[in-house]
């Protein structure tokens, strides 16, 4: 049953929210998503901290970072202020 | 209040987790989201969020979903203050009755402009004035942008809003913004400082501060709207950059009333020559868009002078806290 | 019952201050209020105890009204027990914050020394401000006296925090007639009143973590509270909450029996307080002090071999609809007395939804409204007689002289 369904009886009071949000993904927003280029990278992490959606996260065990393109809105933020220009906004098919 | 300066680098603060996370339903590009994801960072050990009614209230909290991993509270739009200050006075005694763990437990009250300089400004001097101990975090997007962009006493002269907007006759809005900070200074609070996302360290810092102190404080967090600024959604942090190059919103901290330049502007202050007119951040807005055209050109020019001499009357004020 | 009933001390009190007296009582852990007529001597009264140390209660005097009932309602979230008082502006200004407070299920206590509302501005009273709340989701009683002030409110926390209850708890009285007049109350112990109000309790509900937590907000739990809630999901919290005021009606009436074990009073079955109305003919039915003194007209009346009866509505939220109907079935004309008004419903508030009570009887009595007492208008004793004796003439002639009453209007 789908949580639309539960009745006034199953629902907790009060609309206590029974979900987290990293379980409604907003990828499926973006027309243009980021690519990285590594070389250019130097993990100053600056992406990583103005990406308002937590979208981009740090790997120290890599020592690189990734774009989790499940939440990416595709906002062009992180492409804008990297200082050293190493991510790009394309779209999906030109990538492909 | 401490004078500890908290080293937040890139990469704790990049692997530590996000209290305000992923999946909440803010556009694309939005400047609040990411301030409230930095403001979070901030945190320093148990902390209750009470937030007004708007934009950032309805993304992180659409039932059942939530983005938020700490305690949170929304009541209504104009009282936020009155929310942190029913929680302060339950912990308060509570803690001492033993009804509750006697850990230290931070509130930050989140408002946008609506909800602090308009709306919410009755309740927020009133729980300032009362000394109940929380952070207040103004993220000012200068309008009602979750109704549909309407004009608050936040939005700046020359702004096109759909309760301002630019006609035949009128240039967009005709009145200046209401100098929030400078009513919460006069409440004598210990602690209070403007920031901008785009110098996030700064931001953390500030915020870290903010929480430090017995009481309360307040923090003014600019915080670029693409959709309600007509801007592109991927320039929302050089807008909080040129903001603060051309001291349409200097960053500062003044505690205990005693105000200090924050290192972006003291640059400004001493190289005056890196300061950028004006123009260079309303360019690109399209709710400024009318102002160029040649008939509203004294608008610019209006904005212009009056930035200078804000700033002007800033650096006076900087002067004599450090003389 | 007597046997078990606890000694008690009686003191001179008003009705505010037997309000206070109850509140210091029930360990409350926040007071978050602003001044009003004719509410104020109960916060004034309450500071006097902080002030001597004789509660651990943290008092905040907020700005507004608004801020009062927000921050009860925030430190009632945060788990704590928390009392409010206000009237007439006050209450309206609380208006949008009583919705989100029992919305958001928290049992704040409110004490509302009933006036009338502005405009023209008048601080006497009558019940317009707290019966424009009605449908604020807000348990609503109201006494009769100073003395059942005192009862009610011990009564009301323990009503509203019960778990499958959990809605905010609205005390009424009139305003200087019961709020500024001197009368013997009789008070409990500390330890009695602590005793059968006990600790907070808190319902359980499951959080984004999946885990299964006490309502309140705490770090070591977090939990989002008052999100924003689509269509698919708005109306489901509604349902709710009436069917919490439908377990308020047992809950109220449980807890009035087990008050007068303690105490040796009680107030009809809690919800409604019937006067010699088993073979009452004609009735009156009214909320509030003025069942005081037609108590002592029905007691008149039935010396003179009047079969007049009275129904003193206690509960008015939750409303004890199967309680009126049977306890007026058998009356052939009511009287229902409103101290407010609800201008272009015709008729008052209370006389609508007593009517509304009544349809469903094969025989239904005849019913009249009768508007009364606004922006605090005497009402003498006379013009209280004079009421039965319309009824009485209604009675033998199948027929009652009009719908709706302006009594004491200078016409």
């Amino acid at each position: 049953m789908s949580s639309k369904d539960k009745t006034w009886k199953e629902l907790g009071i009060a609309a206590v929210c029974y979900r987290p949000s990293v379980g409604f993904m907003t990828g499926d927003w973006k027309t243009y998503m980021p690519i990285r280029d590594l070389e250019k990278c130097t993990t100053c992490l600056t992406c990583v901290m103005l990406c308002p959606e937590d979208a981009i996260r740090f790997r120290p065990e890599h020592g690189k970072i990734e774009f989790d393109l499940g939440f990416c809105k595709g906002c062009g933020i992180c492409a804008n202020e990297c200082p050293t220009k190493a991510i790009t906004m394309k779209l999906p098919e030109d990538e492909e | 209040m401490t004078t500890q300066e908290w080293k937040f680098t890139a990469k704790d603060m990049a692997i530590k987790p996000d209290l305000f996370t992923s999946g909440h339903r803010a556009c694309a590009g939005c400047a609040p989201a990411a301030v409230l994801r930095l403001v979070m960072k901030a945190t320093r050990g148990p902390t209750i969020v009470t937030q007004a009614t708007g934009c950032m209230e309805i993304v992180g909290s659409i039932y059942p979903y939530t983005s938020w991993n700490l305690p949170w509270l929304h009541t209504a739009f104009e009282n936020a203050a009155a929310n942190a200050a029913g929680i302060d006075a339950a912990i308060k005694i509570m803690q001492k009755k033993g009804k509750m763990s006697k850990e230290h437990i931070d509130i930050i009250a989140l408002a946008g402009d609506g909800g602090t300089l308009d709306i919410g400004l009755q309740a927020l001097s009133g729980a300032v004035e009362r000394g109940h101990d929380f952070l207040f975090v103004l993220y000012d997007n200068e309008g009602y942008m979750n109704t549909g962009i309407q004009r608050s006493s936040s939005t700046p002269l020359g702004a096109s809003t759909t309760t301002s907007p630019a006609g035949s006759v009128i240039p967009g809005k005709l009145e200046t913004k209401k100098p929030i900070t400078e009513i919460m200074l006069a409440h004598g609070m210990e602690y209070v400082a403007t920031a901008t996302p785009y110098y996030w360290k700064d931001l953390l810092t500030k915020v870290r501060k903010g929480l430090e102190v017995e009481g309360p404080a307040f923090l003014h967090v600019f915080a670029p709207c693409p959709r309600g600024w007509r801007s592109e959604p991927s320039k929302s942090m050089e807008y909080s950059k040129l903001a603060v190059e051309s001291c349409i919103f200097p960053i500062w901290e003044a505690v205990n009333g005693i105000r200090q330049l924050s290192t972006p502007s003291k640059i400004l202050q001493l190289a005056p020559q890196k300061k950028k007119p004006v123009k260079a951040y309303l360019e690109g807005q399209g709710r400024f868009r009318h102002l160029f055209l040649p008939k509203n050109s004294h608008v610019i020019d209006q904005i212009q002078s009056l930035t200078d001499a804000r700033w002007a009357k800033l650096l006076k004020q900087c002067e004599t806290a450090t003389n | 019952m007597t046997a078990k009933v606890i000694k008690q001390e009686t003191t001179g009190m008003n009705g505010d201050e037997a309000i206070a007296f109850a509140v210091k009582q029930c360990d409350v852990d926040v007071v978050a209020a602003y001044p009003i007529t004719p509410q104020t001597i109960i916060v004034e009264k309450f500071s006097e105890y902080v002030a001597n140390g004789e509660v651990q209660t943290e008092f905040v005097c907020t700005e507004s009204e608004h801020s009062a009932m927000t921050a009860s309602l925030a430190a009632s979230a945060t788990g704590a027990r928390v009392f409010t008082a206000s009237a007439s502006a006050g209450l309206a200004l609380m208006h949008e914050m009583l919705f989100v407070t029992s919305g958001s299920r928290t049992p704040v206590v409110m004490a509302v020394a009933n006036r009338a509302l502005s405009s023209p501005l008048n601080i006497h009273g009558d019940q317009s401000d707290s019966m424009a709340e009605r449908d604020s989701g807000w348990i609503q009683m109201y006494v009769e006296n100073a003395q059942e002030a005192y009862d009610t409110t011990i009564q009301a926390f323990k009503i509203a925090e019960e778990l499958d209850v959990s809605l905010p708890a609205l005390v009424g009285l009139d305003g200087f007639t019961i709020s500024h007049t001197l009368e013997n109350v009789n008070t409990l112990s500390d330890d009695a009143v602590k005793a059968f109000v006990g600790e907070r309790k808190y319902p359980m509900v499951t959080t984004h973590e999946g885990k299964q937590v006490p309502f309140k907000l705490d770090p070591a739990n977090p939990m989002t509270m008052g999100p924003n809630v689509a269509p698919a999901f708005y109306f489901e919290f509604k349902r709710q909450q009436e069917e919490a005021m439908r377990n308020a009606l047992i809950k109220i009436r449980e807890i009035n029996a087990e008050y007068a074990k303690i105490s040796g009073r009680s107030y009809g079955n809690g919800l409604i307080d019937a006067h010699k109305l088993d073979d009452a003919e004609v009735a009156i039915v009214v909320v509030g002090s003025t069942a005081g003194t037609l108590k002592v007209i029905v007691d008149e009346l039935r010396s003179e071999g009047v079969k007049a009866g009275l129904l003193r509505i206690r509960t008015f939220r939750p409303f004890p609809a199967e309680e009126i109907k049977n306890a007026l079935k058998n009356v052939k004309v009511v009287a229902v007395m409103d101290k407010s008004m609800a201008p272009g419903a015709q008729t008052g508030t209370v006389f609508s939804e007593v009517r509304n009570a009544l349809f469903d009887l094969k025989q239904r009595p005849l019913t009249t409204s009768i508007i009364f007492g606004l922006g605090g208008r005497d009402t003498a004793p006379r013009d209280l007689r004079k009421i039965y004796e319309d009824l009485m003439k209604a009675a033998r002639v199948g027929q009652v002289d009009s719908l709706v009453r302006y009594l004491g209007l200078k016409e």
